[in-house]
């Protein structure tokens, strides 16, 4: 296959950027899209220009450190699925591809395709755990958790942290990941004590870090390399709400 | 160079409890008066720097990544073992002590290894408490699957990520920690040096990825938990940035590296597609729970259609070889019979290297869905890879690296040579010996971080007076200009040929010489290559841009350097070692059907190699090891 490609190159933070056009030649189908782009990326330092700079890792769709718009799409056209686990079978011989970095303000480019995420472990820091200092619990199964319930908080748990559900939100919303922890945690008994607290704390985190609102456009679900259901939304919504009257009330009562 | 294991005395089962006893303690008023630097936020680092700050140390955490949450360990799939017998089947912690004793092959130190099972069980508890999510059974409580090596049910899993939920898990407790200020993150940060001041490890040389600033960080104590040294063969399943700079740099440093060729081979992971492959992907060893693997039994046969391929056709070879374990054989076993019957012609697939893991028999037996519950991630990553679907045609497997049991050498505090360095997790050689036992990673890097090294470092601390150290010292200033140094030759090479072109000859090199099947003969021919590949490298690497930016062949040239110079030791150590054990498999020692044949009266200790300058060879250091509790046996999975 051959492909003309149409990348977004930023030699730093505050530098201008713009869409650089490359020919990416003899790509084979059963090649990864950064497979392909390391193909690309040794052309282009055979011929002495700065390689383009992007996020991976595990090239196998669990670490959540890839992520590009390919074609205007977070991850590119095929569903559940983040940008290295994509083949270029899902290509055509002569396509035009156009790949961007993340577009949100709470991701500001370092360089090329690679942004800054680091606010989404500011929004776990500020409660996206359960307290359980190591050496105080008790036995593991002490305490049962319904099929269920521990099937659904797996799905929810299930989040890569890659940030897709930003890029793709017309409002730059982080609400599908912070409601995916808050619904994880939620859904199981070890996470009761501090669910109003968690809720209240992660959604203020989310919302000093420069995110938008949801609107539910549902654009992040859509995205999601993991699938994860709005319904967390749902969740998170309802666990805010009954913190925030939890917290009125006892602010009039603990007034008396 | 004196090798002190410092295993305590006395019976096995008390040695852990004795020790933490008599270990020294810091009172909790003077923890926060010591630092303490960990390299790596996987399994190992993370749990490490969470439980230290809970006790109230100064933490400093690094990684490469631009998150803790990405480190490696979120890779993992099948799951994690413990003692925990909650399915009434036999199991103990002595059962779990034994089966990773006699899985290592009797390489391993069996002090280490008896806490470790013994720990495994806390593990679980710990992990419950933290919110993973582990699979369950209707009642509510938690399931259970069988790995390799073992004929009891003592996996715990999530679905198939099990490594991602111990991880976020442990990155949760650690954030916990980040906002409660007692660890201070240090993302997108490298370390490239270990600062040694009188004798002792006192900090490390980083550098900041984005901005390119180089800088160093002191501290009471270091922990090493940066991961192992698959990547030295290019192809293998780990994640693209793993790699062995922290502890070769420390090894050049004066910590002992042990056992480098114990590396792992995984007998389930996807066949390579094309010479653009720049990684491979593992299929969690659970599905060898239901899959059956075999090879046609005729070579005629390998181009026809598995599905056109009769029963009687079929050679189930791990059932046939190992009836007792079958298919479930431990994963050393299992990748070189895989090699067998593809070097005899009856492999599958394109260029022949490839077996079949065949679903077909489960789905009549259980149904689809049962099947699609348990895998159903694991199927979909094969196909979204392979284009085909497990469902319908069987899985195409074959061998690929995927862990190293080797490492820097560690004392039963999981000190290295060097005072006041620790290691935990798969960055040290002390619990696996010759051969892991699938599900006994995430053991024991769990184990390490959140119960030994929080405990030991304490110990140390506790019994040593530091004298002060300031960034203005000659050894601070020296180790930094060297690494200065380094980074500018790299970029003043300008040479013609790619980073990554190096990495993939000398991974075609090791996977030939020092992978499944090693002879004297081969391993002669890498050492003769392997200088002068390095050489050409540092004559002929290309890496483009400066020092002061983010630079990502920059990183790479840095890391295969320092591969290029690991993996002719893997080759010195694979030489020396006149003997089969584990996943070290000598051709010239098997037995008469072709079985790992161990020399013990010569070889049952642990090769701790010393560096002598870059102009000298090592210098071998010897650890024996006593086995007092399992007797020296040949291996049988029969």
């Amino acid at each position: 296959m051959n492909l003309t490609l149409h990348v977004w190159r930023q030699p730093g933070p505050d530098a201008r950027g713009g869409m650089e056009r490359y020919e990416a030649r003899d790509i084979s189908p059963d090649m990864s899209f950064l497979e392909m782009l390391d193909v690309v990326n040794e052309s282009l330092v055979e011929s002495g220009k700065p390689p383009i700079a992007f996020d991976h890792d595990c090239r196998e769709g669990i670490c959540g450190s890839c992520g590009m718009m390919i074609n205007g799409v977070a991850h590119g056209p095929m569903r559940g699925t983040a940008t290295c686990q994509l083949h270029m079978r899902s290509f055509g011989d002569g396509d035009t591809i156009y790949i961007e970095p993340w577009r949100s303000r709470a991701f500001p480019v370092i360089k090329d395709l690679v942004v800054n995420r680091s606010a989404f472990d500011r929004i776990i820091a500020s409660g996206g755990f359960i307290t359980a200092p190591t050496g105080s619990p008790q036995d593991a199964n002490n305490i049962p958790v319904a099929k269920r319930d521990a099937d659904e908080a797996m799905d929810a748990a299930a989040c890569i942290g890659c940030g897709a559900c930003v890029a793709a939100c017309p409002n730059g919303s982080a609400s599908l990941f912070t409601a995916a922890k808050i619904s994880h945690l939620g859904l199981l008994p070890q996470g009761q004590p501090e669910r109003e607290r968690r809720a209240t704390r992660m959604v203020a985190q989310m919302d000093a870090e420069g995110f938008g609102h949801c609107t539910l456009y549902g654009e992040c679900q859509e995205a999601c390399p993991k699938q994860i259901s709005i319904d967390t939304i749902a969740r998170m919504n309802r666990d805010f709400l009954v913190a925030t009257r939890h917290e009125h009330e006892e602010k009039v009562l603990g007034g008396g | 160079m004196e090798l002190k294991s410092k295993v305590p005395s006395g019976p096995i089962e008390r040695k852990w409890d004795k020790h933490r006893f008599e270990m020294k303690l810091v009172s909790p008023a003077n923890k926060r008066k010591f630092t303490v630097v960990v390299v790596g936020s996987g399994l190992a680092g993370g749990a490490a720097a969470a439980t230290m700050s809970e006790l109230g140390y100064n933490v400093k955490c690094f990684c490469f990544q631009d998150s803790p949450r990405r480190a490696h360990s979120i890779a993992a799939q099948g799951g994690i073992n413990a003692a925990k017998n909650y399915q009434n089947d036999g199991d103990s912690v002595y059962r779990l002590f034994y089966d990773t004793v006699k899985g290592g092959d009797f390489r391993s130190r069996e002090g280490n290894v008896y806490r470790l099972s013994q720990v495994s069980v806390n593990i679980i508890d710990q992990c419950v408490a933290q919110g993973v999510p582990f699979a369950r059974e209707y009642g509510g409580l938690l399931a259970n699957r069988s790995f390799g090596g073992a004929q009891v049910s003592r996996t715990f899993y999530a679905r198939g990520q099990t490594g991602q939920q111990l991880l976020l898990g442990c990155y949760q407790a650690l954030e916990k920690e980040v906002s409660k200020g007692g660890v201070t993150m240090y993302p997108r940060t490298e370390m490239l040096d270990l600062i040694v001041i009188s004798g002792r490890a006192r900090g490390i040389v980083v550098r900041d990825m984005v901005s390119g600033e180089i800088s160093s960080h002191l501290a009471d104590a270091v922990v090493l938990a940066s991961g192992g040294y698959s990547n030295v063969f290019y192809l293998s399943t780990n994640a693209k940035g793993s790699n062995a700079t922290a502890i070769w740099r420390a090894y050049k440093r004066g910590a002992a590296f042990a056992n480098p060729c114990y590396t792992q081979i995984h007998p389930t992971c996807i066949p390579v597609s094309g010479d653009h492959q720049s990684k491979l992907t593992l299929m969690s060893e659970s599905l060898r729970n239901d899959g059956r693997v075999w090879v046609p039994k005729r070579k005629e046969d390998c181009g026809k259609r598995p599905q056109d391929i009769p029963d009687a056709d079929r050679d189930y070879y791990l059932e046939r070889k190992y009836p007792s374990f079958g298919n479930l054989s431990p994963r050393d076993i299992a990748s070189r019979a895989a090699k067998e019957v593809c070097d005899e012609g009856r492999g599958v697939g394109p260029g022949g290297r490839g077996v079949y893991l065949d679903f077909a028999d489960a789905i009549r037996r259980l149904g689809k869905e049962k099947i699609a519950e348990r895998y159903g991630n694991l199927f979909e990553m094969y196909q979204r890879i392979t284009d085909e679907n497990p469902y319908e045609v069987p899985m195409r497997i074959y061998p690929a690296p995927h862990y190293t049991m080797g490492g820097l050498w560690v004392d039963y505090n999981l000190m290295s040579t060097i005072p006041g360095l620790h290691v935990a997790g798969e960055a040290n050689f002390s619990d696996h010996g010759a051969n892991r036992l699938g599900a006994s990673a995430l053991m024991q890097g769990l184990s390490d971080g959140y119960f030994i090294v929080p405990l030991t470092i304490g110990d140390y601390l506790g019994s040593n007076k530091l004298e002060p150290v300031s960034v203005d010292s000659p050894e601070v200033k020296a180790t930094e200009a060297a690494v200065r140094q380094r980074t500018e030759k790299l970029l003043s090479v300008q040479g013609s040929r790619t980073v990554a072109s190096f990495h993939r000859e000398l991974g075609r090199l090791m996977w030939e010489y020092c992978g499944m099947a090693r002879s004297a003969e081969g391993l002669k021919q890498a050492l003769a290559v392997i200088p002068k590949l390095r050489d050409e490298f540092w004559h002929d690497v290309r890496v483009l841009g400066t020092g002061a930016e983010l630079n990502q062949s920059l990183e790479h040239a840095g890391r295969v350097a320092d591969f290029l110079e690991l993996a002719e030791l893997m080759c010195i150590d694979a030489l020396h070692r006149e003997e089969s054990c584990g996943g070290h498999f000598r051709v010239e020692h098997q037995t008469p059907d072709g079985e790992a044949l161990r020399h013990d009266e010569q070889f049952a200790y642990v090769a701790a190699w010393e560096y002598a300058g870059d102009a000298q060879p090592p210098v071998l250091n010897k650890e024996p090891l006593v086995f007092e509790n399992v007797p020296l046996s040949q291996r049988s999975y029969k």
